[in-house]
């Protein structure tokens, strides 16, 4: 049971994330404040949303690369409506971006759930289109802070019970995730779809409505992370969050979550987040320059899989003896 | 979705011919699309037509395309690599550091070109050795790339090449054709003989059909992938030494985002995504599409961001309606 414990994936990622905490505390006694932390869970908080989001489309064998274009869209979007509309409330907002998400989320669902386009295709020109259409909807300009409402600037790192907005939402986002993947017949689904296809459609799985439902989660994720980001840095312009697909991604692989579909878990997913979130605050205090936060980041994704690799090989060993070596067995003597 | 699919392509050995099925070609509709462009092209704007200026537009997608050959023959086998843009950029950063170090231009050339293998054979050990998708691979190891490119050179950047490496990257031969696209025709054709008339290609789409039906008729399935993958590596090695000579600089964000580009005329080209299936003309043809429309819009003065919606579109229609017809068509439905 003990031994059994420690194999699991997740254990092992958060010993080696502890390892690497406390490493870096003996540096830098000041990662290990209060303050410190704080920062560091707020900071995470986007990446550990898109990394769910982006862990039950990859359970199902697909990708979202659109998601951070969709984020940024989104973003632009409500930035555009506080701008000309100064008294919208900031919970309209937060809808209305994951709402917009949400539809954009659909139309790479309909592609790929109704007409079973492959996913990383039809992500990629959506990822395309989104982001032009960001420039088209601002013309090129930024939107910046003292274009903004205060309140909607102030909600992400607003305070609740001592942590921030931001923080609430992504531990709401990790039990939602948590609750749908383990206990609800729709998250099982999706293991069984990634699993097996075929067999997941034998079993009356309905794959294309899955698929399609999947897709317009991820987009609403990323539609609420954008009205957070651009909240958040209080600015909205073409090229934010540029490439942070890749991270949410990157964030799945460090946690487990099986490219090949079917395998994986939210803490996983969650653990691999703040595993990037760790070296991307840590290195400052550390006195490594942030150059090389992209080089070690890479470094790291590509041990994990590595590692990943072996755990999976092991996992698929001979488990029941093989027959035909023996000279008793019915094909021998016949 | 169909319950059975074992084979997903017909490898043909001999198609029957005839102007029908040519006609029906996707080579064919491109060709047509490239036409059309032209057409309109030249019938809206003044100066499309004049030669020279049709010979410099050649300058803005030659490296691009470059890469985009050995990625079609990677997606043919069912790989992908989106590293590339990552290598490209730590090949220009050694051909940069080379330089300050008085490498004459032919020696800088080869710097880059074999910088660019190394870096390739990296992704090819990991894929072939630890059997890892390609595309978690490349994922880390762009990221991986990228940081190198970014720990070197920080917020600098290398500058003052020999005159020699801009000849090659920015020069005509017959003072009219740029070199960088001569080069690119010549590998082009490289590449086509290779593919559709070797036995080395043929192995190619077999692989793609089915990778283990291929190993198991004898072909050494891993060593291919590993070939492939260095190839990839040497390619964008080459079009770094291209892409240094003709801007003259290395940043660490140089090709920022150019995987994506690249695959993007690849799929556009007729390579399926699945796997055994595309031509080297079919890439070629969708890159001087690209090219030509880049350049209308750019006479146009439309500006460049609107070109990644008219490429993202582009990409969604051209498998979006294949996709429309087959469901419209009375088909065994589940």
């Amino acid at each position: 049971m003990n031994s059994s414990v420690l194999k699991l994936r997740e254990v092992q990622l958060a010993s080696i994330l502890a390892v690497l905490v406390a490493v870096i505390g003996l540096r830098a006694p000041l990662f290990l404040t209060g303050r410190s932390v704080d920062s560091l869970l707020t900071d995470t908080a986007i990446l550990v949303m898109m990394a769910l989001a982006q862990m039950l489309v990859i359970l199902t064998r697909g990708i979202d690369l659109s998601v951070a274009a969709n984020l940024a869209l989104c973003g632009m979007a409500v930035a555009l409506i506080e701008q000309k509309m100064p008294g919208v409330p900031v919970g309209v907002l937060l809808v209305a971006a994951t709402a917009i998400g949400a539809l954009l989320g659909a139309i790479n669902g309909a592609l790929i759930g109704f007409l079973r386009l492959p996913p990383i295709v039809v992500t990629l020109g959506a990822m395309s289109v989104f982001r032009g259409s960001i420039f088209v909807l601002s013309g090129g300009a930024w939107v910046s802070s003292h274009q903004m409402p205060q309140a909607f600037i102030d909600f992400p790192l607003e305070r609740l019970a001592g942590l921030t907005h931001l923080v609430w939402l992504a531990a709401a986002a990790l039990v939602l995730a948590w609750f749908v993947t383990r206990h609800t017949r729709f998250g099982r689904e999706l293991y069984a779809i990634g699993n097996h296809p075929v067999s997941a459609a034998y079993v009356g799985i309905p794959i294309r409505r899955r698929l399609f439902a999947v897709y317009v989660i991820s987009g609403a994720v990323a539609g609420l992370c954008g009205d957070l980001w651009v909240a958040r840095y209080a600015v909205a312009f073409t090229e934010i969050a540029n490439g942070f697909e890749l991270n949410a991604i990157a964030a799945c692989v460090i946690g487990g979550i099986s490219i090949a579909g079917g395998v994986g878990s939210v803490v996983g997913a969650a653990l691999g987040a703040l595993f990037l979130g760790v070296i991307g605050n840590a290195l400052p205090l550390v006195n490594i320059s942030p150059f090389w936060q992209s080089a070690i980041t890479g470094a790291v994704i590509v041990v994990a899989v590595v590692f990943n690799a072996r755990e999976g090989r092991r996992a698929g060993k001979q488990i029941l003896p093989l027959h035909e070596a023996s000279p008793a067995s019915p094909q021998g003597a016949a | 979705m169909s319950a059975v699919a074992p084979v997903k392509h017909r490898i043909e050995d001999h198609g029957s011919g005839g102007p029908a099925t040519w006609l029906r070609r996707w080579e064919s509709l491109l060709l047509a699309l490239l036409l059309l462009v032209i057409l309109v092209g030249g019938a809206t704007q003044k100066n499309f037509l004049d030669p020279y200026n049709l010979a410099d537009s050649t300058f803005n997608f030659s490296e691009k395309a470059l890469i985009a050959l050995p990625i079609a023959l990677l997606i043919i086998v069912r790989e992908i690599d989106i590293s590339v843009a990552g290598i490209l950029a730590v090949s220009s950063v050694a051909m940069g550091w080379a330089s300050q170090h008085g490498v004459n231009a032919a020696g800088l050339a080869v710097i880059g070109i074999a910088v660019g293998g190394l870096c390739g054979t990296l992704n090819a050990v990991l894929v072939t050795r630890f059997s890892i998708p390609s595309i978690v691979v490349t994922i880390g190891t762009m990221s991986l790339f990228r940081g190198l490119a970014l720990v070197v050179l920080g917020d600098q950047a290398y500058t003052g090449y020999p005159e020699g490496l801009g000849d090659w990257g920015q020069g005509y031969f017959l003072g009219v054709v740029p070199r960088s696209f001569v080069i690119l025709l010549a590998c082009a054709a490289l590449f086509a003989a290779g593919l559709h008339g070797s036995t080395w290609g043929r192995r190619l789409y077999a692989i793609g059909s089915n990778p283990m039906a291929a190993r198991y008729s004898g072909i050494r399935v891993d060593r291919y992938r590993f070939a492939l993958f260095v190839l990839t590596g040497l390619m964008s090695g080459l079009a770094a030494v291209l892409l240094t000579g003709r801007i003259g600089s290395t940043r660490p964000n140089i090709a920022l985002g150019w995987e994506l580009e690249a695959i993007t005329m690849v799929i556009l080209g007729g390579v399926s995504i699945a796997g055994g299936s595309g031509t080297i003309a079919g890439v070629m043809l969708a890159v001087l599409t690209l090219g030509m429309v880049t350049y209308g819009l750019g006479l146009a003065n439309v500006p460049g961001i609107l070109m990644t919606i008219v490429i993202g579109a582009l990409l969604l229609v051209t498998i979006t309606v294949p996709a429309l017809l087959r469901a419209g068509a009375p088909a065994k439905r589940h």
